[in-house]
């Protein structure tokens, strides 16, 4: 389990992470969600001790992670795929980390396998492609063993060979009953992947839901219907309390599933439909209106900083409180 | 770009929520691992840095490089001599000239030793992997020392044996606290260079600063001679040089004083470097 408590990184005057608290529950896909730039990567080096929080604290199983006797076998983790030494070999790469936490090296052989790498196993790191290099940085994740896994954006860059790959990977370890906590800014690659989901824009926390109740309440569902005799459909959905919009062309749309009422509406007044169909707006989209108001929000909440009132401290209360109303709105 | 199509929600959902879905209160089966847990010391972090200084091949052209200058400077000079040269100092007198240039060589795997982790972003994977960064620090400051200590003084005592052999007719001094002096000034000067490494994190910019402070005090005092008010630094200057150490230590001028002061200023040097590299490590980020 980690827990993060009012976790806050500042650059300068930029707020990266704006306390952000959330848990990250153990055994299962926790998939971490927020455009470029959001404070994902941040939130990340601070969880491994990297960089040093502004304020707040992060924990995993209640303890700083630079306290950890045996880090590698407790998380494992990769943040940036060419995060290594271009001139050692992946197998000596591999060594190294490997005797700084006394994991035999019998263990750097079976990782290499597992990732398909042992053919190239004395050649020189910086001569991989990104997916091997991808898949030199996993195998280090995974060298321990550990119990919680973390992955900033695996799929970056990778061919759908690659991101076959690491989905089915991330799959299994799951099985395995280990922790996996996975950045992404692809919504679409986290509803395949992931159980939980905390969504981020501009450092602060957005949501923290499951994946099955955040699909739920973020997809829009409405009935799509084409008809040559749109006025005459139009009047009779009216006198039925349906409420339709004009989507271009012939095309109507209605909210909600009432895909069967209409069909049977149509049915009784001899109404020709060229198309009744249900459909669900895609989770991406979701996900960009999610974060899209969390921009417009920040240009709102920066504008009154500079004119006299104690930068930090208004924009963080209100930050939490909006978020808090979120997240109630929700569940 | 092609931007993957979305497929329905309604396909989504059971995959997206299977049953290993931990609600609370719900039992999980948490993984284990087979691999026995070790509490992690010292002992392998040196292991660590051990592979990782034998495993880059900057570590075998700077110190090829520098056996090549000391030993072949040496033997080169060690042949142009007569054996009434070495009257009154030490056969390892010989190895004083490879040194003033080796030294550049230890300087420049000094600072490699840690600043290519930043540069090539390998710090991050280490301090994940050994999240106790002042024992990383320590486990490179003395694998490097020793690889230094070792490499210089079987190159420094190499030459002595060789000129002893070719010059035995002249007379020589003891020579064996020459090899021990000499070694341990460029190994710290080594060492200084990692530390300086660590705090600047940067490889072109840490070797350009220990250039610096090695021949600017050689080459500066030719100019602060000029003026009166200057001289004295000036002489402090020319007395306390990196070469001009390492002519003291080789007994070039003759002294007795055998480059003891010089020494010791480079000790402090190195330890106020030291003391600072580790209060930087532990507050800045990777």
């Amino acid at each position: 389990m980690i827990e993060l408590e009012g976790l806050t990184k500042r650059y300068g005057d930029k707020m990266a992470v704006n306390h952000l608290t959330f848990t990250v529950r153990p055994g299962i896909v926790t998939g971490f969600l927020g455009p470029n730039g959001a404070g994902k990567s941040t939130t990340m080096r601070m969880m491994l001790g990297l960089d040093r929080p502004t304020a707040g604290d992060v924990r995993i199983d209640g303890q700083h992670y630079d306290r950890l006797k045996d880090p590698l076998k407790y998380i494992g983790a990769l943040l940036d795929a060419k995060a290594m030494h271009g001139g050692r070999s992946a197998f000596n790469h591999l060594l190294c980390l490997a005797q700084s936490n006394g994991i035999p090296s019998s263990r750097v052989h079976e990782v290499l396998d597992t990732v398909g790498l042992t053919a190239v196993a004395r050649k020189k790191a910086k001569g991989f492609s990104l997916g091997m290099g991808q898949r030199l940085g996993i195998a280090g994740a995974l060298l321990g063993d550990p119990r919680i896994l973390m992955f900033d954006e695996p799929v970056n860059g990778l061919d759908p060979e690659g991101i076959h790959w690491i989905r089915n990977l991330m799959k299994s370890l799951a099985e395995q009953g280990r922790t996996i906590f996975v950045s992404s800014h692809l919504m679409s690659e986290m509803a395949l992947t992931a159980d939980h989901l905390v969504v981020i824009g501009q450092g602060r926390l957005l949501a923290d839901t499951s994946m099955a109740d955040f699909i739920e309440q973020n997809s829009r569902s409405y009935v799509r219907i084409r008809s040559p005799q749109r006025e005459r459909l139009l009047d009779v959905l009216y006198a039925a309390g349906i409420t339709a919009v004009q989507a271009g062309g012939e095309t109507l749309e209605v909210d909600g599933g009432k895909a069967e009422q209409i069909g049977e509406l149509a049915a009784q007044h001899h109404l020709v439909l060229h198309e009744l169909s249900p459909q669900q707006a895609s989770l991406e989209e979701a996900f960009m209106r999610l974060t899209a108001e969390s921009v417009e929000y920040h240009a709102h909440s920066d504008t009154p900083a500079p004119s006299g009132l104690p930068a930090g401290a208004p924009p963080d209360s209100s930050a939490a409180a909006w978020g808090d109303g979120w997240q109630e709105g929700r569940s | 770009m092609s931007t993957p199509q979305q497929p329905p929600t309604q396909q989504l959902a059971p995959q997206a929520a299977p049953d290993r879905q931990a609600a609370p209160g719900t039992p999980y089966s948490l993984y284990t691992s087979p691999i026995p847990v070790t509490r992690t010391h010292l002992g392998h972090a040196l292991a660590s840095e051990w592979t990782k200084i034998k495993s880059v091949r900057s570590t075998m052209w700077t110190l090829g490089v520098f056996l090549l200058l000391v030993v072949g400077i040496g033997l080169l000079v060690a042949s142009q001599t007569q054996d009434e040269d070495f009257g009154n100092v030490p056969y390892t007198i010989t190895a004083f000239f490879g040194l003033v240039l080796g030294q550049i060589c230890l300087i420049t795997l000094g600072v490699l030793v840690i600043s290519s982790e930043y540069g090539t972003g390998m710090i991050r994977t280490t301090f994940t992997a050994s999240p106790q960064r002042h024992r990383v620090l320590a486990a490179k400051l003395i694998i490097f020392f020793a690889v230094a200590f070792v490499v210089s003084a079987f190159a420094i005592g190499f030459v002595g044996l060789m000129t002893e052999a070719m010059h035995s007719g002249g007379e020589g001094k003891a020579w064996g606290g020459t090899v021990v002096m000499g070694a341990l000034y460029v190994s710290l000067l080594g060492v200084l260079a990692l530390a300086v490494g660590s705090m600047l994190r940067h490889s072109a910019g840490a070797i350009t600063a220990m250039l610096g402070l090695v021949l600017v005090p050689a080459i500066l005092p030719a100019f602060l001679m000029l003026s009166e008010s200057m001289r004295t630094i000036g002489e402090k200057m020319m007395e306390y040089n990196a070469p001009n150490a390492l002519a003291k230590i080789f007994g070039l001028d003759n002294e007795n004083a055998a480059g003891g002061a010089q020494l010791g200023l480079l000790v402090g040097l190195t330890a106020a470097a030291i003391a600072g590299a580790f209060v930087l490590l532990d507050r800045r980020d990777v």
